[in-house]
Protein backbone atom coordinates (compact mmCIF):
# COMPACT_ATOMS: atom_id res chain seq x y z
CA UNK A 1 0.00 0.00 0.00
CA UNK A 2 1.34 3.31 -0.74
CA UNK A 3 1.71 6.34 1.35
CA UNK A 4 -0.86 7.87 -0.19
CA UNK A 5 -3.13 5.37 0.09
CA UNK A 6 -2.48 4.98 3.75
CA UNK A 7 -2.95 8.41 4.44
CA UNK A 8 -6.17 8.22 2.97
CA UNK A 9 -7.75 5.35 4.62
CA UNK A 10 -5.67 6.70 7.89
CA UNK A 11 -8.00 9.79 7.09
CA UNK A 12 -11.14 7.84 6.40
CA UNK A 13 -11.19 5.99 9.98
CA UNK A 14 -10.12 9.33 12.10
CA UNK A 15 -13.45 10.63 10.14
CA UNK A 16 -15.13 7.86 10.95
CA UNK A 17 -14.29 7.67 14.39
CA UNK A 18 -14.88 11.60 14.88
CA UNK A 19 -18.21 11.69 13.12
CA UNK A 20 -20.67 12.07 16.13
CA UNK A 21 -24.40 10.34 15.71
CA UNK A 22 -25.97 13.15 17.23
CA UNK A 23 -28.53 10.64 19.06
CA UNK A 24 -28.46 12.90 22.01
CA UNK A 25 -30.29 15.80 22.73
CA UNK A 26 -27.83 19.14 23.93
CA UNK A 27 -29.33 20.44 27.74
CA UNK A 28 -27.36 22.84 29.31
CA UNK A 29 -24.42 22.25 32.44
CA UNK A 30 -27.30 24.77 34.46
CA UNK A 31 -30.27 22.45 33.29
CA UNK A 32 -28.10 19.05 33.99
CA UNK A 33 -27.61 20.21 37.52
CA UNK A 34 -30.98 20.48 38.52
CA UNK A 35 -31.12 16.61 38.46
CA UNK A 36 -27.82 16.30 40.21
CA UNK A 37 -28.14 15.02 43.68
CA UNK A 38 -24.52 13.80 44.11
CA UNK A 39 -22.33 15.05 46.81
CA UNK A 40 -18.81 14.52 47.55
CA UNK A 41 -16.48 13.96 50.21
CA UNK A 42 -15.12 17.61 49.84
CA UNK A 43 -18.64 18.78 49.72
CA UNK A 44 -19.43 19.54 46.10
CA UNK A 45 -22.81 19.14 45.77
CA UNK A 46 -24.49 20.22 49.06
CA UNK A 47 -26.91 22.76 48.62
CA UNK A 48 -26.86 25.90 51.23
CA UNK A 49 -28.79 24.83 54.19
CA UNK A 50 -28.23 24.55 58.25
CA UNK A 51 -29.77 22.71 61.21
CA UNK A 52 -28.70 21.22 64.29
CA UNK A 53 -29.17 17.95 66.37
CA UNK A 54 -32.49 20.48 68.52
CA UNK A 55 -34.09 21.30 65.30
CA UNK A 56 -33.86 17.66 63.92
CA UNK A 57 -34.53 15.90 67.05
CA UNK A 58 -38.74 16.56 66.31
CA UNK A 59 -38.10 15.73 62.18
CA UNK A 60 -36.26 12.25 63.67
CA UNK A 61 -38.97 11.43 65.75
CA UNK A 62 -41.29 11.76 63.40
CA UNK A 63 -39.92 10.63 60.26
CA UNK A 64 -37.08 8.29 61.52
CA UNK A 65 -37.57 6.54 64.70
CA UNK A 66 -40.46 4.32 63.65
CA UNK A 67 -37.28 2.32 61.60
CA UNK A 68 -34.14 3.16 62.98
CA UNK A 69 -35.68 3.86 66.48
CA UNK A 70 -35.46 6.49 69.38
CA UNK A 71 -32.02 6.85 69.73
CA UNK A 72 -30.65 5.17 66.26
CA UNK A 73 -30.64 1.58 67.81
CA UNK A 74 -32.40 0.11 64.81
CA UNK A 75 -34.73 -2.68 64.95
CA UNK A 76 -33.47 -6.56 65.70
CA UNK A 77 -33.51 -8.98 62.84
CA UNK A 78 -34.62 -5.67 60.48
CA UNK A 79 -33.25 -2.59 60.67
CA UNK A 80 -29.45 -1.99 61.32
CA UNK A 81 -28.28 0.27 64.11
CA UNK A 82 -27.50 3.80 63.03
CA UNK A 83 -25.05 3.80 66.35
CA UNK A 84 -22.72 2.13 68.16
CA UNK A 85 -19.57 -0.35 67.53
CA UNK A 86 -17.00 2.32 67.82
CA UNK A 87 -13.54 0.73 68.29
CA UNK A 88 -15.20 -3.11 67.63
CA UNK A 89 -13.94 -2.96 64.03
CA UNK A 90 -10.49 -4.95 64.99
CA UNK A 91 -12.52 -7.27 67.01
CA UNK A 92 -14.31 -11.14 66.47
CA UNK A 93 -17.36 -9.20 66.37
CA UNK A 94 -16.85 -5.79 64.26
CA UNK A 95 -20.24 -3.96 64.40
CA UNK A 96 -20.59 -1.37 61.37
CA UNK A 97 -22.72 1.72 61.84
CA UNK A 98 -22.82 5.28 61.09
CA UNK A 99 -20.46 6.35 64.22
CA UNK A 100 -18.08 2.95 63.74
CA UNK A 101 -18.04 2.45 60.13
CA UNK A 102 -19.00 5.05 57.18
CA UNK A 103 -15.86 7.34 56.57
CA UNK A 104 -17.88 10.77 55.50
CA UNK A 105 -20.10 12.98 56.78
CA UNK A 106 -21.26 14.22 53.50
CA UNK A 107 -22.56 10.40 52.35
CA UNK A 108 -24.80 10.80 55.98
CA UNK A 109 -26.35 13.77 53.96
CA UNK A 110 -26.20 12.22 50.84
CA UNK A 111 -28.16 9.27 52.02
CA UNK A 112 -30.80 10.87 53.92
CA UNK A 113 -30.98 13.44 51.02
CA UNK A 114 -31.90 10.81 47.90
CA UNK A 115 -33.34 7.50 50.04
CA UNK A 116 -34.83 8.72 53.03
CA UNK A 117 -37.42 8.81 54.81
CA UNK A 118 -38.22 5.18 52.96
CA UNK A 119 -41.09 5.34 52.15
CA UNK A 120 -41.23 9.81 51.23
CA UNK A 121 -37.53 9.31 49.70
CA UNK A 122 -36.48 13.42 48.35
CA UNK A 123 -39.49 14.94 50.61
CA UNK A 124 -37.51 16.64 53.36
CA UNK A 125 -36.19 20.18 52.53
CA UNK A 126 -32.34 21.27 52.31
CA UNK A 127 -32.35 22.50 55.97
CA UNK A 128 -34.02 19.23 56.86
CA UNK A 129 -31.67 17.32 55.88
CA UNK A 130 -28.43 19.23 57.80
CA UNK A 131 -31.17 18.83 60.90
CA UNK A 132 -31.66 14.99 60.63
CA UNK A 133 -27.88 14.72 59.80
CA UNK A 134 -26.94 16.27 62.90
CA UNK A 135 -29.19 14.23 64.83
CA UNK A 136 -27.69 11.00 63.58
CA UNK A 137 -24.28 12.36 64.20
CA UNK A 138 -25.31 13.49 67.75
CA UNK A 139 -26.33 10.60 68.53
CA UNK A 140 -22.77 8.72 67.94
CA UNK A 141 -21.31 11.56 69.70
CA UNK A 142 -19.83 13.37 66.69
CA UNK A 143 -21.28 16.53 67.18
CA UNK A 144 -23.18 18.64 69.83
CA UNK A 145 -26.82 18.80 70.18
CA UNK A 146 -26.20 22.74 69.18
CA UNK A 147 -23.51 22.35 66.55
CA UNK A 148 -24.49 23.66 63.24
CA UNK A 149 -24.07 21.53 60.17
CA UNK A 150 -23.89 24.03 57.05
CA UNK A 151 -22.77 23.05 53.06
CA UNK A 152 -18.97 24.59 54.91
CA UNK A 153 -18.92 23.05 58.48
CA UNK A 154 -20.60 19.48 57.37
CA UNK A 155 -17.44 17.91 55.39
CA UNK A 156 -15.34 19.45 57.72
CA UNK A 157 -16.82 16.78 60.20
CA UNK A 158 -14.28 14.33 60.83
CA UNK A 159 -15.62 10.52 61.38
CA UNK A 160 -14.34 8.30 63.73
CA UNK A 161 -13.55 5.67 60.69
CA UNK A 162 -12.15 8.39 58.51
CA UNK A 163 -8.41 6.44 58.22
CA UNK A 164 -10.24 2.79 58.09
CA UNK A 165 -10.74 2.28 54.25
CA UNK A 166 -7.75 1.20 52.38
CA UNK A 167 -7.28 0.65 48.79
CA UNK A 168 -7.42 -2.89 46.90
CA UNK A 169 -4.05 -2.09 44.94
CA UNK A 170 -3.48 -5.42 43.38
CA UNK A 171 -6.06 -7.20 44.08
CA UNK A 172 -6.11 -10.24 42.24
CA UNK A 173 -2.18 -10.87 42.78
CA UNK A 174 -2.83 -10.37 46.31
CA UNK A 175 -5.34 -13.43 47.01
CA UNK A 176 -3.53 -15.38 44.62
CA UNK A 177 -2.71 -18.25 47.31
CA UNK A 178 -1.13 -20.80 44.79
CA UNK B 1 -19.29 -59.65 24.33
CA UNK B 2 -17.95 -57.39 21.85
CA UNK B 3 -18.96 -53.23 21.93
CA UNK B 4 -20.48 -54.26 17.88
CA UNK B 5 -22.74 -57.26 19.37
CA UNK B 6 -23.70 -54.17 22.32
CA UNK B 7 -24.38 -52.03 19.76
CA UNK B 8 -26.23 -53.91 17.55
CA UNK B 9 -28.54 -55.68 20.77
CA UNK B 10 -29.72 -51.85 21.38
CA UNK B 11 -30.42 -51.80 18.21
CA UNK B 12 -32.66 -54.19 17.80
CA UNK B 13 -34.34 -53.65 20.99
CA UNK B 14 -35.44 -50.00 20.00
CA UNK B 15 -36.74 -51.34 17.12
CA UNK B 16 -38.80 -53.95 18.85
CA UNK B 17 -39.95 -50.81 20.91
CA UNK B 18 -40.95 -49.36 18.12
CA UNK B 19 -42.90 -51.94 16.74
CA UNK B 20 -45.12 -52.27 19.82
CA UNK B 21 -45.48 -48.66 19.87
CA UNK B 22 -46.87 -48.86 16.60
CA UNK B 23 -49.25 -51.75 16.94
CA UNK B 24 -50.22 -50.54 20.52
CA UNK B 25 -53.92 -48.52 19.71
CA UNK B 26 -54.81 -47.47 23.60
CA UNK B 27 -52.33 -44.92 23.35
CA UNK B 28 -54.17 -41.38 22.53
CA UNK B 29 -52.31 -40.04 19.58
CA UNK B 30 -51.10 -36.44 20.78
CA UNK B 31 -52.93 -34.80 17.65
CA UNK B 32 -56.59 -35.40 20.08
CA UNK B 33 -55.41 -34.16 22.83
CA UNK B 34 -53.10 -31.01 22.37
CA UNK B 35 -53.30 -27.79 24.24
CA UNK B 36 -54.32 -24.61 22.14
CA UNK B 37 -51.14 -22.37 20.92
CA UNK B 38 -51.12 -19.41 23.39
CA UNK B 39 -49.07 -16.25 23.06
CA UNK B 40 -46.49 -16.59 25.67
CA UNK B 41 -45.28 -19.79 26.44
CA UNK B 42 -45.39 -21.53 30.31
CA UNK B 43 -43.47 -24.00 31.90
CA UNK B 44 -45.00 -27.82 31.87
CA UNK B 45 -47.06 -28.00 35.53
CA UNK B 46 -44.70 -30.77 36.59
CA UNK B 47 -41.72 -28.09 36.39
CA UNK B 48 -41.69 -26.15 40.06
CA UNK B 49 -38.55 -24.21 39.37
CA UNK B 50 -38.72 -20.77 41.39
CA UNK B 51 -36.39 -18.12 42.61
CA UNK B 52 -35.97 -18.18 46.37
CA UNK B 53 -37.07 -14.84 48.15
CA UNK B 54 -35.70 -13.09 51.25
CA UNK B 55 -36.77 -9.44 52.22
CA UNK B 56 -34.28 -7.99 54.67
CA UNK B 57 -36.27 -5.42 56.50
CA UNK B 58 -40.15 -5.02 56.93
CA UNK B 59 -40.27 -2.53 54.00
CA UNK B 60 -40.77 -4.43 50.64
CA UNK B 61 -38.78 -4.70 47.82
CA UNK B 62 -35.13 -4.37 50.24
CA UNK B 63 -33.80 -7.93 49.66
CA UNK B 64 -32.89 -10.45 47.06
CA UNK B 65 -34.13 -13.30 45.09
CA UNK B 66 -32.22 -16.12 44.03
CA UNK B 67 -31.64 -18.84 41.23
CA UNK B 68 -32.28 -22.31 41.30
CA UNK B 69 -29.47 -23.02 39.88
CA UNK B 70 -29.63 -26.91 40.93
CA UNK B 71 -32.65 -27.03 38.21
CA UNK B 72 -30.84 -25.20 35.31
CA UNK B 73 -29.41 -26.57 32.70
CA UNK B 74 -26.27 -24.81 30.26
CA UNK B 75 -25.21 -21.37 31.32
CA UNK B 76 -27.91 -19.18 30.27
CA UNK B 77 -29.92 -17.93 33.20
CA UNK B 78 -34.15 -17.33 32.25
CA UNK B 79 -35.17 -13.87 32.26
CA UNK B 80 -37.62 -14.85 35.02
CA UNK B 81 -35.17 -16.93 37.12
CA UNK B 82 -32.45 -14.42 37.33
CA UNK B 83 -31.56 -13.50 40.66
CA UNK B 84 -32.62 -9.66 42.07
CA UNK B 85 -30.95 -7.83 44.70
CA UNK B 86 -33.06 -4.29 45.39
CA UNK B 87 -32.24 -1.65 48.09
CA UNK B 88 -36.10 0.06 47.52
CA UNK B 89 -38.10 -2.19 45.46
CA UNK B 90 -38.78 -2.62 41.64
CA UNK B 91 -40.34 0.73 39.83
CA UNK B 92 -42.52 0.86 37.68
CA UNK B 93 -40.91 2.62 34.34
CA UNK B 94 -42.53 3.99 31.55
CA UNK B 95 -39.97 3.59 28.67
CA UNK B 96 -41.36 6.70 26.54
CA UNK B 97 -40.41 8.88 29.58
CA UNK B 98 -37.26 7.63 30.36
CA UNK B 99 -33.89 9.11 29.22
CA UNK B 100 -30.24 8.84 30.18
CA UNK B 101 -28.82 12.19 31.12
CA UNK B 102 -24.45 12.40 30.75
CA UNK B 103 -23.38 15.54 32.31
CA UNK B 104 -20.20 16.61 34.13
CA UNK B 105 -17.04 16.93 33.08
CA UNK B 106 -18.18 16.57 29.42
CA UNK B 107 -17.58 18.88 26.57
CA UNK B 108 -21.53 18.54 25.38
CA UNK B 109 -24.29 17.68 27.85
CA UNK B 110 -26.71 15.06 26.47
CA UNK B 111 -29.80 13.24 27.34
CA UNK B 112 -30.69 10.56 25.08
CA UNK B 113 -34.49 8.68 25.08
CA UNK B 114 -34.89 5.10 24.88
CA UNK B 115 -35.27 5.41 20.99
CA UNK B 116 -32.42 7.22 20.69
CA UNK B 117 -29.92 4.88 22.50
CA UNK B 118 -31.58 2.09 20.15
CA UNK B 119 -30.59 4.08 17.21
CA UNK B 120 -26.86 3.18 17.55
CA UNK B 121 -25.18 0.41 16.56
CA UNK B 122 -26.31 -2.51 18.95
CA UNK B 123 -24.10 -5.16 20.10
CA UNK B 124 -25.05 -8.68 22.49
CA UNK B 125 -22.50 -9.95 24.56
CA UNK B 126 -23.09 -13.43 27.34
CA UNK B 127 -21.85 -12.50 31.37
CA UNK B 128 -22.17 -13.54 34.03
CA UNK B 129 -23.86 -11.06 37.20
CA UNK B 130 -22.92 -12.03 40.20
CA UNK B 131 -23.64 -10.17 43.82
CA UNK B 132 -20.71 -10.01 45.94
CA UNK B 133 -22.32 -10.90 48.86
CA UNK B 134 -22.76 -14.44 47.16
CA UNK B 135 -21.90 -17.23 49.19
CA UNK B 136 -21.59 -15.25 52.40
CA UNK B 137 -23.54 -17.82 54.80
CA UNK B 138 -20.64 -20.25 53.95
CA UNK B 139 -17.66 -17.87 54.73
CA UNK B 140 -19.60 -17.28 58.22
CA UNK B 141 -19.56 -21.11 58.72
CA UNK B 142 -23.54 -21.20 58.27
CA UNK B 143 -23.88 -23.26 54.95
CA UNK B 144 -27.64 -22.94 54.02
CA UNK B 145 -29.10 -26.57 52.79
CA UNK B 146 -29.05 -25.98 48.81
CA UNK B 147 -26.80 -23.88 45.88
CA UNK B 148 -29.46 -22.10 45.44
CA UNK B 149 -29.52 -20.23 48.79
CA UNK B 150 -25.60 -20.29 48.88
CA UNK B 151 -25.13 -19.54 45.37
CA UNK B 152 -28.25 -18.31 44.11
CA UNK B 153 -26.71 -14.49 43.55
CA UNK B 154 -25.64 -15.92 40.64
CA UNK B 155 -27.18 -15.68 36.80
CA UNK B 156 -26.15 -15.65 33.24
CA UNK B 157 -27.38 -13.46 30.55
CA UNK B 158 -27.02 -12.23 27.19
CA UNK B 159 -27.18 -8.92 27.06
CA UNK B 160 -27.79 -6.17 24.02
CA UNK B 161 -27.22 -2.96 23.79
CA UNK B 162 -24.85 -0.03 22.78
CA UNK B 163 -21.22 0.64 23.94
CA UNK B 164 -20.52 2.54 26.53
CA UNK B 165 -18.01 3.82 25.34
CA UNK B 166 -19.73 5.45 21.90
CA UNK B 167 -21.85 6.65 23.79
CA UNK B 168 -19.78 8.99 26.05
CA UNK B 169 -17.83 9.86 22.51
CA UNK B 170 -21.19 11.94 21.70
CA UNK B 171 -20.75 14.50 24.82
CA UNK B 172 -16.95 14.33 24.67
CA UNK B 173 -15.26 13.61 27.86
CA UNK B 174 -12.93 16.11 29.01
CA UNK B 175 -9.47 14.91 29.87
CA UNK B 176 -9.67 15.29 33.69
CA UNK B 177 -12.42 12.72 33.74
CA UNK B 178 -11.53 9.89 35.93
CA UNK B 179 -15.00 8.53 36.95
CA UNK B 180 -18.87 8.03 35.92
CA UNK B 181 -21.50 8.15 38.39
CA UNK B 182 -24.08 5.85 37.60
CA UNK B 183 -27.55 6.47 39.20
CA UNK B 184 -30.89 4.27 38.46
CA UNK B 185 -34.37 5.48 38.73
CA UNK B 186 -35.38 3.34 41.48
CA UNK B 187 -37.09 5.14 45.09
CA UNK B 188 -33.74 5.47 46.71
CA UNK B 189 -31.95 6.68 43.39
CA UNK B 190 -28.85 3.95 44.22
CA UNK B 191 -25.81 5.37 42.46
CA UNK B 192 -22.24 3.66 42.08
CA UNK B 193 -18.59 5.36 41.45
CA UNK B 194 -17.67 3.65 37.99
CA UNK B 195 -14.11 3.82 36.75
CA UNK B 196 -14.08 5.65 33.21
CA UNK B 197 -11.25 2.86 32.24
CA UNK B 198 -13.91 0.42 32.81
CA UNK B 199 -16.36 2.51 31.07
CA UNK B 200 -14.20 2.96 27.65
CA UNK B 201 -13.35 -0.75 27.89
CA UNK B 202 -16.45 -3.45 28.10
CA UNK B 203 -19.13 -1.24 29.49
CA UNK B 204 -22.47 -1.63 28.29
CA UNK B 205 -25.78 0.00 28.24
CA UNK B 206 -28.15 -2.62 27.84
CA UNK B 207 -31.97 -2.58 26.73
CA UNK B 208 -32.26 -6.33 26.02
CA UNK B 209 -31.88 -9.90 27.74
CA UNK B 210 -32.31 -13.28 26.76
CA UNK B 211 -33.67 -11.77 23.41
CA UNK B 212 -36.39 -9.78 24.48
CA UNK B 213 -36.76 -6.47 26.41
CA UNK B 214 -35.25 -6.07 29.87
CA UNK B 215 -37.66 -7.43 32.94
CA UNK B 216 -38.41 -4.88 34.96
CA UNK B 217 -36.56 -6.26 37.74
CA UNK B 218 -33.31 -6.37 35.58
CA UNK B 219 -34.06 -2.58 35.24
CA UNK B 220 -36.38 -1.68 32.53
CA UNK B 221 -35.89 -0.14 30.41
CA UNK B 222 -31.91 0.57 30.54
CA UNK B 223 -29.32 -1.30 32.79
CA UNK B 224 -25.43 -0.47 32.75
CA UNK B 225 -23.58 -3.60 32.66
CA UNK B 226 -19.79 -3.97 33.39
CA UNK B 227 -18.87 -7.57 32.51
CA UNK B 228 -17.06 -9.01 35.95
CA UNK B 229 -17.30 -6.55 38.07
CA UNK B 230 -19.89 -6.97 41.54
CA UNK B 231 -23.63 -6.97 40.44
CA UNK B 232 -24.42 -3.90 42.33
CA UNK B 233 -22.56 -1.45 39.97
CA UNK B 234 -24.26 -2.99 37.12
CA UNK B 235 -26.99 0.14 38.23
CA UNK B 236 -30.63 -0.94 36.98
CA UNK B 237 -33.41 1.39 35.42
CA UNK B 238 -30.65 3.73 34.84
CA UNK B 239 -31.11 7.40 34.07
CA UNK B 240 -28.29 9.34 35.04
CA UNK B 241 -24.34 9.59 34.23
CA UNK B 242 -22.07 12.16 36.01
CA UNK B 243 -18.83 12.45 35.28
CA UNK B 244 -16.15 13.37 37.57
CA UNK B 245 -12.95 13.22 38.33
CA UNK B 246 -13.60 11.49 42.22
CA UNK B 247 -15.63 9.10 43.17
CA UNK B 248 -18.95 9.93 45.35
CA UNK B 249 -18.08 7.76 48.14
CA UNK B 250 -21.84 6.78 48.11
CA UNK B 251 -23.55 4.75 50.69
CA UNK B 252 -23.06 1.83 48.72
CA UNK B 253 -19.37 1.87 48.34
CA UNK B 254 -18.89 3.00 51.69
CA UNK B 255 -21.44 1.52 54.61
CA UNK B 256 -21.67 -1.33 52.47
CA UNK B 257 -19.85 -3.57 49.41
CA UNK B 258 -16.59 -2.44 51.23
CA UNK B 259 -14.29 -5.75 52.87
CA UNK B 260 -13.44 -5.35 56.34
CA UNK B 261 -10.84 -7.27 57.33
CA UNK B 262 -8.95 -8.79 60.36
CA UNK B 263 -6.90 -5.61 61.28
CA UNK B 264 -9.94 -3.56 61.14
CA UNK B 265 -9.26 -1.58 58.42
CA UNK B 266 -11.73 -2.19 55.49
CA UNK B 267 -10.71 -2.33 51.53
CA UNK B 268 -12.43 0.09 49.56
CA UNK B 269 -13.25 0.16 45.95
CA UNK B 270 -13.11 -3.23 45.53
CA UNK B 271 -14.70 -4.52 41.86
CA UNK B 272 -13.68 -7.28 39.89
CA UNK B 273 -15.36 -10.51 40.76
CA UNK B 274 -12.71 -13.63 41.21
CA UNK B 275 -12.68 -17.29 40.13
CA UNK B 276 -15.48 -19.22 41.32
CA UNK B 277 -16.95 -22.93 40.83
CA UNK B 278 -19.52 -24.79 42.34
CA UNK B 279 -21.24 -28.41 41.65
CA UNK B 280 -24.70 -28.27 40.98
CA UNK B 281 -25.65 -31.83 40.78
CA UNK B 282 -25.54 -33.65 42.84
CA UNK B 283 -25.71 -30.75 45.29
CA UNK B 284 -27.54 -30.07 48.65
CA UNK B 285 -30.86 -31.90 49.35
CA UNK B 286 -30.18 -33.99 45.81
CA UNK B 287 -29.82 -37.73 46.11
CA UNK B 288 -26.74 -39.75 44.44
CA UNK B 289 -27.83 -43.06 42.91
CA UNK B 290 -25.36 -46.36 43.05
CA UNK B 291 -23.18 -46.58 40.04
CA UNK B 292 -23.09 -43.91 37.46
CA UNK B 293 -23.77 -40.40 38.71
CA UNK B 294 -22.44 -37.41 36.82
CA UNK B 295 -21.18 -34.57 38.63
CA UNK B 296 -22.06 -31.10 36.84
CA UNK B 297 -21.14 -27.54 37.62
CA UNK B 298 -20.77 -24.00 37.02
CA UNK B 299 -17.09 -21.96 37.19
CA UNK B 300 -16.74 -18.18 36.39
CA UNK B 301 -14.41 -15.21 36.73
CA UNK B 302 -14.25 -11.82 36.37
CA UNK B 303 -10.41 -11.98 35.13
CA UNK B 304 -11.44 -13.19 31.71
CA UNK B 305 -11.52 -17.15 30.87
CA UNK B 306 -12.35 -20.17 32.91
CA UNK B 307 -8.77 -22.51 31.73
CA UNK B 308 -9.73 -25.07 34.68
CA UNK B 309 -12.10 -26.99 36.61
CA UNK B 310 -11.03 -29.74 39.02
CA UNK B 311 -13.12 -31.94 40.69
CA UNK B 312 -12.52 -34.10 43.78
CA UNK B 313 -14.75 -36.97 44.68
CA UNK B 314 -12.67 -38.45 47.86
CA UNK B 315 -12.53 -34.78 50.44
CA UNK B 316 -9.77 -33.60 48.50
CA UNK B 317 -6.79 -36.34 47.98
CA UNK B 318 -7.30 -36.50 44.79
CA UNK B 319 -8.45 -33.92 41.48
CA UNK B 320 -9.66 -34.67 38.30
CA UNK B 321 -9.84 -32.63 35.12
CA UNK B 322 -13.57 -32.22 34.57
CA UNK B 323 -14.54 -31.78 30.85
CA UNK B 324 -15.67 -28.10 30.31
CA UNK B 325 -18.82 -27.07 27.87
CA UNK B 326 -17.72 -25.01 24.77
CA UNK B 327 -17.69 -21.98 23.61
CA UNK B 328 -15.97 -20.81 26.60
CA UNK B 329 -16.62 -17.11 27.01
CA UNK B 330 -14.91 -14.53 28.57
CA UNK B 331 -15.96 -13.19 32.01
CA UNK B 332 -18.87 -15.76 31.28
CA UNK B 333 -20.33 -18.69 33.35
CA UNK B 334 -18.84 -22.03 32.00
CA UNK B 335 -20.41 -25.15 32.41
CA UNK B 336 -18.32 -28.38 33.55
CA UNK B 337 -18.61 -32.16 33.75
CA UNK B 338 -17.15 -35.35 34.92
CA UNK B 339 -18.50 -38.66 35.12
CA UNK B 340 -18.47 -40.66 38.18
CA UNK B 341 -19.13 -43.98 39.52
CA UNK B 342 -20.48 -43.88 43.18
CA UNK B 343 -19.78 -47.21 45.00
CA UNK B 344 -21.72 -46.27 48.50
CA UNK B 345 -18.97 -44.46 50.41
CA UNK B 346 -19.56 -42.05 52.41
CA UNK B 347 -17.37 -38.55 50.68
CA UNK B 348 -17.06 -35.36 50.00
CA UNK B 349 -17.25 -33.84 46.54
CA UNK B 350 -16.01 -30.43 45.81
CA UNK B 351 -14.55 -28.39 42.64
CA UNK B 352 -12.28 -25.79 42.19
CA UNK B 353 -11.12 -23.63 39.26
CA UNK B 354 -7.81 -21.53 36.81
CA UNK B 355 -9.07 -18.63 34.99
CA UNK B 356 -6.56 -17.36 32.45
CA UNK B 357 -4.93 -14.75 34.79
CA UNK B 358 -3.26 -17.76 36.76
CA UNK B 359 -5.51 -17.47 39.42
CA UNK B 360 -6.84 -20.35 40.88
CA UNK B 361 -9.97 -20.80 43.36
CA UNK B 362 -8.93 -21.16 47.11
CA UNK B 363 -10.19 -23.35 50.04
CA UNK B 364 -12.35 -21.43 52.20
CA UNK B 365 -9.33 -21.70 54.80
CA UNK B 366 -6.99 -20.31 52.42
CA UNK B 367 -9.49 -17.40 52.28
CA UNK B 368 -10.26 -17.02 55.97
CA UNK B 369 -6.39 -16.68 56.62
CA UNK B 370 -5.94 -13.42 54.00
CA UNK B 371 -9.32 -12.42 54.69
CA UNK B 372 -11.09 -12.98 57.63
CA UNK B 373 -14.49 -14.19 58.39
CA UNK B 374 -15.75 -10.84 58.39
CA UNK B 375 -15.23 -9.68 54.85
CA UNK B 376 -18.87 -9.57 53.84
CA UNK B 377 -18.10 -9.40 50.63
CA UNK B 378 -16.11 -10.75 47.48
CA UNK B 379 -15.82 -15.07 49.12
CA UNK B 380 -15.03 -17.34 46.51
CA UNK B 381 -13.57 -20.05 48.82
CA UNK B 382 -14.34 -23.67 47.03
CA UNK B 383 -17.58 -25.13 48.05
CA UNK B 384 -18.19 -29.10 49.58
CA UNK B 385 -21.03 -31.17 49.34
CA UNK B 386 -21.07 -34.08 51.93
CA UNK B 387 -22.29 -37.80 50.43
CA UNK B 388 -23.98 -39.36 52.96
CA UNK B 389 -23.86 -43.10 52.91
CA UNK B 390 -27.26 -43.27 52.02
CA UNK B 391 -26.19 -41.49 48.95
CA UNK B 392 -28.16 -37.87 50.63
CA UNK B 393 -26.52 -34.80 49.54
CA UNK B 394 -25.67 -31.79 52.16
CA UNK B 395 -23.81 -28.79 52.89
CA UNK B 396 -20.72 -29.07 54.85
Amino acid sequence: MSWRCSFLLFAVLLQAQQKPFGFGKPVSAEEARKRDLTVFPDGRGLPPGRGDAKAGAPIYAAKCAECHNDRGEGRENQYPGLVGGIGSLATPKPKKSVGSYWPYATTVWDHIHRAMPFDHPRSLTADEVYAVTAVVLYLNGIVTETQELNEKTLPQVRMPNRDGFIPETRPFQKRKVR
Amino acid sequence: MSVKDEDRRRFLALGAGLLSTTACTTTKPASESGAHMRPHGLRSPHEKVARVIRELTASPGTGSSRTPLQHLYGTITPSDLHYERHHAGVPAIDPLQHELLVHGLVEQPLTFSMAALRRFPSVSRTCFLECSGNVIGDLRGNPPPTVQDSHGLLSCTEWTGVSLRMVLEEARLKPEAKWLIAEGADASRMARSIPVEKALDDALLVYGQNGEALRPEQGYPLRLILPGFEGNMNVKWLDRLLVTDQPAMSVKETANYTELLPSGKAEVLTFVMEARSVITSPSGGQQVLNGFNEITGLAWTGLGKITKVEVSTDNGKTWQVAALQEPILDKSVVRFRLPWEWKGEETIIQSRCTDESGYVQPSRDEFIALRGINAGYHYNGIKCWQVKADGHVVAV
